[in-house]
């Protein structure tokens, strides 16, 4: 998390659900369709997996975004995985508002298995947002900083 | 004359003793007064000589809810932790309750920590309960020796000086905006039901950080949470915080640093408020214990707003309804998805990945 360099690059972790939208960033994959390699995926089960620890303990840890996508209301493997999700992640998304960190660092989408190129769009977008947020410091735990106090003391 | 709350103490005495006589309940949760003026300390009173210690009086601010769980298990018979239930009904507990309180044992009933049917409800109206900080605050530098209350005044006395404050002044911020202060569940009451509260805008503390920007939201919670010292003591007091692990004591993963690292804290603060979401009951003990004063009570009671108004749904008020975030509705508000567009398909095009049921199938709930 140094100065912002002209070629910098954010890095985004992509909490994506098995069944749909690790399925559908595979068919954007073989299908050939471009999105910018900034995403890192940790593939979930599904979406209502993904807890609010785990989305604040990667922005603690210096991603620059956070994007979580499931499958679409009502085509949840799991039955209701994702409307459980949307519960929580609408409140989160309030919360993390309310305290001042910046709308599109944590974003939440649905693709289906079958929209590879829906994917790449929401890959894109994402990570446009993101690059003109600049490198996340809200919640960012700056460990070189606490370093150098240490060997300084 | 006597005051409200003498007759409330005396009230709360009588029942207490009677119901112990009777063999009702095996121990009654109140408070007993404190070593300090403005203080009271919660009291779990097991014999019927001990209950003239019983007092009730506007300092009550420790949510007594909190000890319900450990004092109902106090009273069962003891047993391994593999031994069956003993047969028969256990023994019952009876705990002193104002609204707030009352809507936190049905949010724990509804969690499975505390059994309805072992608890006595004695529910007492609450007429808000002062803020010994903001009386402080006011005779700052000098030492308050005695507070004497009145219905709608506190006597301040110190060594040199004798004040009378108005109540409602110094009272807490979340009695201020309370709309539910008398008790939803009640099976012995005690003094008068106190009507439902009306104020013009309960989340006008929460709208005044809203309107901020982003950037003066940031600033407001990195200072307002850069005194907190981690002593948790907003989670201990807390009568919705009985996880056996604490997310903060994980190990491995460590969710939060155990350090006092700005951002440690301040994680610390939004997954405590975010655990509490459609549970919290805003009674303000968390604010109240804490040594630092800091007002954390802000981001449970934006939650509680967001709750109310996405899911129509504020905690404890609907004992037989499931808490907001166990259930669900297939038309839930989804503004903050970032594609978020056309509602719904009406049918799910079968291809690879579409495994779920179509939608309109899915039982609302559970």
């Amino acid at each position: 998390m140094t100065e912002q360099s002209t070629n910098w690059e954010p890095k985004i972790i992509a909490f994506l659900c098995n069944w749909c939208s690790y399925a559908g960033a595979d068919l954007a994959g073989v299908s050939r369709f471009q999105y910018p390699s900034n995403i890192r995926i940790v593939r979930v089960p599904c979406s209502g997996r993904v807890s609010e620890n785990m989305i604040l303990s990667a922005l603690k840890s210096g991603a620059d975004g956070i994007l979580v996508s499931g499958c679409h209301p009502g085509d949840c493997h799991y039955i209701s995985g994702n409307y459980f999700a949307r519960r929580r992640f609408a409140l989160l998304s309030n919360l993390l508002d309310f305290i001042g960190v910046e709308p599109g660092r944590v974003n939440f989408s649905w693709v289906s298995a079958s929209e590879g190129e829906q994917f790449a769009e929401v890959v894109q977008g994402v990570t446009e947002k993101v690059k003109a947020l600049g490198s996340a410091s809200r919640l960012v735990k700056k460990i070189d900083a606490l370093e150098t106090e240490l060997q300084v003391a | 004359m006597p005051t409200i709350n003498e007759i409330v103490s005396e009230e709360i005495r009588a029942q207490a003793r009677k119901l112990l006589e009777e063999g009702t309940v095996a121990a009654v949760i109140g408070y007993a007064a404190g070593t300090l003026p403005m203080t009271v300390r919660p009291l779990v009173v097991r014999s019927p000589e001990d209950c003239s210690k019983l007092i009730w009086n506007t300092f009550c601010v420790l949510n007594l809810a909190n000890y319900l769980p450990a004092t109902l298990k106090s009273v069962e018979p003891p047993r391994g932790p593999r031994d069956p239930k003993p047969e028969g009904p256990l023994p019952k507990v009876a705990i002193c309750a104002t609204g707030c309180w009352s809507r936190n044992i049905v949010v724990q009933t509804q969690e499975h920590q505390v059994d309805r049917d072992r608890v006595v409800v004695m529910g007492v109206g609450s007429r808000g309960m002062v803020s010994r900080r903001k009386v402080e605050a006011i005779f700052s530098g000098k030492e308050i020796l005695k507070v004497e209350e009145g219905d709608h005044e506190l006597i301040v006395q110190g060594a040199d000086f004798s004040e009378t404050i108005n109540r409602w002044s110094v009272v807490r911020d979340n009695c201020q905006t309370c709309t539910h202060p008398d008790p939803v569940l009640v099976d012995v009451r005690i003094g008068e039901p106190v009507s439902e509260r009306k104020p013009p805008n309960p989340f006008i503390q929460v709208e005044k950080i809203e309107q901020k920007t982003v950037d003066a939201r940031w600033a407001w919670f990195t200072e307002e949470f850069s005194t907190c010292i981690r002593c948790y003591a907003c989670r201990n007091a807390c009568p919705l915080c009985y996880c056996p692990t604490c997310f903060v004591d994980d190990a491995k993963p460590q969710w939060v640093g155990k350090s006092l690292d700005a951002v440690d804290t301040g994680l610390f603060h939004v997954l405590r408020a975010y655990h509490c979401a459609g549970r919290c009951t805003d009674c303000g003990t968390c604010e109240t214990v804490c040594p630092m004063g800091i007002n954390m009570r802000m981001l449970t009671k934006k939650l509680n707003k967001d709750v109310l108004n996405l899911y129509g749904i504020e905690a404890g008020m609907q004992p037989d309804a499931p808490l907001p975030l166990t259930t669900y509705a297939m038309d839930d508000p989804q503004k903050f998805m970032a594609n978020e567009v056309a509602p719904v398909p009406s049918m799910a095009p079968a291809t690879l990945g579409h495994r779920g049921p179509v939608p309109g199938s899915v039982k609302e709930g559970k």
